[in-house]
């Protein structure tokens, strides 16, 4: 038997499940990018990825990528080119799902990955948007992947870098932005969904061992209450967790956890 | 071919030395963690070029090193660090402590970095988009404003346009005219060339530009709008070329680990780069590829 899975590689293979076949994904880096790889392996060999590099592929690259430019990401992708490609199809509103990640998300699922603490005396300055902003701003469905620390779920962000629900049911049509469906936050020990109407992230299941009411506690951002009976997260199978462990064999990116 | 009118060649210090001034708004590392100039940054340090001003989507470490060696005093990019690990210390040093001096930063998304090149490109002040509309980037600074659409009437934010002074491009190969040729991802190079008073085109390779004419659709820039073509195998280490060279990814966890401190960037700049004469002697000891 093999070990069972660990917390990233469940996260992956939740975040793998939000990819529908034939789905445009906007693919970020790191466990998203396994996340990716692992659906066009399993259930979505149709779904196209678009990396913000320029790079547009629909398989899992043959070698492990420590970053989207690596060669094993440009073996075997559909196009090369500029980034103008990817992001005109994003901004023109044809992404179906695109991946974030960030240090702080409030309960309107607003990303700051710009500073810790207040503009003229940032305690900690982060490296910025890159796509991020892009991708909050128009891809259909967000999925945001993140370590479960207290600290990173606030109820206001201290800079709004990514925009999802912004303050709340109605904001994005006044602040001019497209239609967001959902917002799926996956974490080390819970997935958790939110929409316009849900007015903040619910509960949708928790990790084997979690326990809904503990970690709604450690998720300090507000909103609804954690439902009475919240399924346990469903285990990847035993050739999704293979197909996993082979995508990132040296357990670069889902080791330790 | 030498003597060939319009041969264009120079060595890295040279085309530094004469296109690159104090004050320069540099566009560098355009193609995202692909093809990063790393020579010239690297030259620029060692000509101790002073109040650049950095253009870029996603640049890699090479903006970490020039604000950590006191180069720079605006950046204007969607994301400062150092891609393979993370955090770019320096970064976070010059915005935190004001160390080694203050930093003005314009944030941007790759979006709008991408449209405030197009602008400059094209010779208008600004272009529209919808994106980042609402969120802390469009009023952290005033190269935004929310305008109305003459048409519809809906929300949009206006990108002012972003000229750089040179833009740098690393490319697969290059004639010695300056005929640049390259593939992969390219990012924003296709903008920030066109947006940019001065193009310098560094090549892994001089061909003929018979090489060229054979397959014109891999051809990023005329030589025409070229003012310098700087022959340098190697000169995106530790980042890697399309089809030419891989990703050093232990030279950019080394790199995090020394720049942790300031002590240990001092230390690092000048084993890596203060220390080296140039492109070649850096290959020889650090990467022997």
């Amino acid at each position: 038997m093999p070990e069972p899975a660990n917390r990233r590689e469940l996260m992956v293979a939740c975040a793998a499940r939000e990819i529908r076949d034939g789905d445009v994904v906007f693919v970020g880096m790191r466990l998203p990018l396994l996340a990716f790889a692992l659906a066009t392996a399993t259930h979505a060999p149709r779904a196209l990825g678009l990396f913000e590099n320029g790079i547009m592929r629909d398989s899992p690259p043959a070698a492990p990528v420590v970053t989207m430019s690596d060669g094993p990401n440009h073996e075997g992708a559909l196009l090369t080119g500029p980034m103008s490609r990817v992001m005109a199809l994003l901004a023109a509103g044809r992404v179906d799902a695109g991946f974030l990640g960030g240090a702080q998300v409030d309960r309107h699922g607003n990303l700051n990955t710009t500073r810790i603490g207040p503009a003229d005396a940032p305690a900690v300055r982060l490296p910025g948007s890159g796509g991020g902003a892009d991708i909050a701003s128009a891809a259909r469905r967000l999925l945001l992947v993140m370590a479960h620390e207290p600290r990173r779920f606030v109820r206001r962000v201290d800079h709004r870098t990514s925009p999802a629900y912004g303050d709340g049911r109605g904001w994005r049509a006044r602040a001019g932005l497209p239609p967001l469906e959902s917002v799926t936050l996956i974490t080390t020990r819970a997935v958790m969904r939110a929409t316009e109407a849900s007015d903040g992230f619910t509960l949708a299941s928790v990790h084997a061992g979690e326990d809904a009411r503990a970690v709604a506690a450690d998720t300090p951002f507000g909103g609804p209450p954690p439902p009475d009976d919240v399924p346990p997260t469903t285990e990847p199978d035993a050739a999704t967790l293979a197909a996993i462990r082979g995508l990132d064999p040296q357990r670069f990116w889902t080791g330790a956890a | 071919m030498d003597d060939a009118p319009g041969d264009k060649r120079c060595s890295m210090a040279d085309a530094v030395a004469a296109l690159v001034p104090d004050g320069s708004a540099v566009a560098c590392g355009l193609a995202l963690e692909a093809a990063i100039p790393f020579a010239f940054t690297h030259e620029l340090i060692r000509q101790r070029r002073t109040g650049l001003t950095l253009i870029g989507p996603i640049a890699d470490a090479v903006f970490d090193q020039l604000i950590g060696a006191g180069c720079v005093d605006e950046v204007e990019a969607a994301w400062v660090g150092n891609v393979t690990t993370g955090s770019g210390y320096c970064f976070r040093r010059a915005v935190e402590q004001g160390r080694p001096r203050p930093l003005l930063v314009r944030q941007h998304s790759n979006l709008t970095i991408l449209v405030a090149l197009q602008a400059a490109a094209t010779g208008v002040p600004y272009l529209p988009t919808r994106t980042a509309l609402g969120s802390d980037i469009a009023t952290d600074h005033d190269g935004f404003a929310e305008v109305a659409c003459p048409f519809t009437g809906a929300r949009l934010l206006a990108v002012r346009a972003v000229r750089p002074d040179v833009a740098v491009v690393h490319v697969q190969r290059a004639d010695a005219h300056g005929n640049a040729q390259a593939w992969g991802n390219l990012g924003v190079s296709v903008e920030a060339i066109g947006a940019a008073r001065t193009v310098i085109v560094v090549a892994e390779e001089i061909v003929p530009t018979a090489v060229v004419r054979a397959e014109p659709d891999r051809t990023l820039v005329p030589g025409a709008l070229v003012a310098a073509v700087v022959e340098e195998p190697g000169g995106t280490h530790p980042a890697p070329l399309p089809g030419v060279r891989e990703h050093d990814p232990a030279a950019y966890t080394a790199y995090a680990e020394a720049s942790a401190t300031e002590d240990g960037f001092a230390r690092w700049l000048d084993t890596h780069v203060l220390a080296v004469a140039d492109r070649r002697a850096y290959r020889a000891r650090f990467a022997d590829a």
